[in-house]
């Protein structure tokens, strides 16, 4: 395999860049490149960018409803469903999101992202013992969101909450992209 | 008739030229010693080859999109004739592969065939070995099941511990800001366009180096590595007693290859293709999101560190593993190849064996995962129906003790076993740890009535 051409000497492949408008052969080498480039840079940039449109769009923060005040009883935290405003046509079930809602007294809400703050897991609710649990790493937390045990770096996200005209809404922030 | 042939390979050799390099490749000198520790690198290339077929099969029916990708994996496991056994091929060729990978870097690394002239065949190979875990992880997510759509957040929350860069990073893995189409997409992309295309080229480029540089010979003690001797002693080497490739080593190779293969198959057919979670419905959230096998001990890993050290070891850790292999034939690539002569590189070779399979088996068996299924304490454990002892049994259960500690072989493994604690802890520490709480333990002060407190240490005291 080794020596395949027979240890010929080659000339320079690159353009001797004092000469290239001197020599018609260093002039050529300098068009083929510059050419190549260009073709190059035509062939990628385009899909590159099309692949990391998503970095051009603006994000969507929307308001979603979660059902009507009356639905929620004051001191329990229930899981609440809605779809991602975020979403394609075609996103089918992936679409969907929850949240876990709780009612305050004085009509005040607090929401929860369902991702745990250690890796993203999903925190299930356990209202007798009135704690978060993440299945992955055993991060637990208390119903207020905070760290009650386990790895979670922070307390549990929480969306912004607000009543209108009787229902509940959530303001739906990205949560698995914001520290 | 043979003449026939004879003739069409002539013509065909005076119009293409091929049959001459073909052989040349084929019969090019390889050292009489290297026996059956050298079989991964076909080994791979087999399981490579097979995964090819099978995914390029397979993604004549999978379709790539968020809403539908979940009901064509059922349909091809469950409905297409042929699709079951298939999807379970693809599988264990994958599986095959990244421990062949596995198998190939101990060896090459063992054995010092890193060093000098071949530290590229090193780093094209380090190279080989994170782009087939690549394909494993992007291959898992294709599942589009619940397992997939929550190990994606799963790696986005890692990246989003990334300074400056997370929120980027994270999108970037998600493909926006949430999991959707465009993660499947770009992930089927990358799966079946982008990475093999890379693949494809660093395999070409590794055995090209192979052939270029020649097999590495078999170690020996004392034989040190010069780089102004070494090609010169290898070239003699060769010519005095070199072997040709094909037929001499390359039988071995085969026979491998059809073990491999035949493997394969069996645990294919035996074993069948990864289960399906549930649908990829982020609002169902009762998941328990897992990596396949080759990726649980960085799972583990990432469940048993102290708290403290996990933003660096996230950040860090995979950083330094591409930095270390990637460092090897720059820290030693001349001197000593043979393991007996290298104590500090096999000391780090037994140290990854270990480490990697410990955290295996602590990532198969989840110790630390709260057992949602745990099983109530009987009549029986309790040892009475009713008063204090067994009131504190049921506050035990409904406040969700259970979960990670065990009494009498019913519940989790996340705390103590307190099947003896009333031997251990007075009546004090029990109600002490219980309102505090500790390290991996809530503290229950806010949670927990007086009645329900003094009949919970009533019932732990009991347990002797």
């Amino acid at each position: 395999m080794t020596n395949g051409c027979g240890g010929h000497k080659y000339p320079n492949p690159l353009p001797d860049w004092k000469k290239v408008f001197v020599s018609r052969e260093e002039f050529l080498k300098m068009l083929s490149l510059v050419l190549g480039g260009v073709i190059g840079a035509v062939a990628t940039i385009p899909g590159v960018a099309f692949m990391l449109n998503y970095l051009f769009v603006p994000k969507k923060i929307e308001w979603v409803n979660v059902g009507p005040i009356e639905k929620f009883k004051e001191h329990e935290t229930v899981e609440v469903g809605f779809h991602d405003p975020n979403t394609l046509p075609w996103d089918g079930v992936s679409g969907h999101r929850s949240a876990w809602l709780r009612r305050l007294p004085d009509d005040k809400f607090t929401a929860f992202a369902t991702n745990c703050t250690h890796l993203g897991c999903p925190v299930r609710w356990e209202s007798k013992a009135d704690l978060f649990l993440c299945p992955c790493h055993g991060g637990v937390y208390y119903s207020n969101g905070d760290v009650a045990a386990g790895p979670p770096p922070q307390p549990l996200h929480q969306y912004p909450v607000r009543i209108v005209d009787g229902d509940v809404q959530l303001k739906v922030t990205p949560v698995l992209i914001e520290s | 008739m043979m003449e026939l042939l004879k003739k069409l390979g002539a013509w065909l050799e005076e119009r293409t030229g091929l049959y001459e390099p073909i052989m040349h490749m084929l019969t090019h000198l390889v050292p009489p010693g290297s026996k059956w520790y050298y079989v991964f690198g076909t080994a791979i290339m087999t399981s490579f080859i097979i995964q090819v077929i099978t995914g390029i099969a397979l993604s004549t029916l999978y379709v790539p999109s968020a809403g539908q990708a979940y009901m064509t994996v059922q349909y091809i496991t469950h409905e297409a004739p042929f699709g079951n056994l298939l999807r379970a091929i693809h599988y264990f060729g994958a599986s095959a592969m990244i421990l062949f990978v596995g198998c190939h870097a101990i060896r090459t690394y063992v054995m010092g065939a890193f060093k000098y002239p071949r530290e590229l065949n090193w780093l094209t190979g380090v190279a080989l070995l994170f782009l087939t875990v690549a394909m494993g992880f992007t291959g898992q997510v294709l599942r589009w099941d619940q397992n997939s759509v929550w190990t994606i957040a799963v790696g986005a929350e890692q990246a989003l511990r990334a300074p400056f860069i997370g929120p980027y990073a994270a999108q970037i893995l998600l493909s926006g800001t949430s999991v959707g189409s465009a993660t499947l997409s770009h992930f089927f992309a990358c799966h079946v366009f982008i990475f093999p295309a890379i693949l494809i080229l660093a395999i070409v480029l590794h055995v090209y180096l192979v052939l270029h540089h020649g097999i590495s010979e078999p170690p020996v003690v004392g034989e040190l590595v010069d780089p102004k001797t070494y090609k010169t002693k290898y070239e003699a080497m060769l010519k005095k007693e070199g072997k040709p490739f094909w037929p001499d080593a390359a039988w071995r190779d085969i026979v491998f290859s059809t073990l491999v293969v035949i493997g394969v198959v069996i645990c294919a057919v035996a074993f069948g293709p990864p289960q399906v979670d549930r649908p990829p419905d982020p609002s169902l959230v009762n998941a328990q999101p897992k990596p396949d096998w080759y990726l649980l001990w960085y799972f583990a890993l990432l469940a048993l560190l102290p708290h403290a050290a996990e933003d660096w070891v996230i950040l860090g850790f995979p950083i330094f593993i591409v930095l270390g292999m990637l460092s090897a034939p720059f820290i030693s690539n001349k001197g000593e190849r043979s393991p007996k002569r290298r104590p500090w590189a096999m000391a780090i070779v037994i140290f990854v064996i270990t480490f990697v399979g410990a955290l295996t088996v602590a990532g198969v068996t989840e110790p630390w995962t709260p057992n949602f299924e745990a099983k109530a304490l009987t009549p029986e454990i309790i040892g009475a129906k009713s008063g204090p002892i067994f009131d504190g049994a049921q506050t035990f259960d409904t406040k969700g003790c259970l979960f990670c500690h065990t009494i009498s072989g019913h519940g989790g493994q996340r705390g103590p076993d307190l099947t003896d604690v009333g031997k251990r802890l007075t009546h004090e520490q029990l109600t002490i740890r219980i309102v505090n709480g500790g390290y991996n333990m809530p503290a229950y002060a806010g949670n927990i009535s007086a009645k329900e407190l003094a009949d919970l240490t009533t019932f732990l005291e009991s347990r002797k």
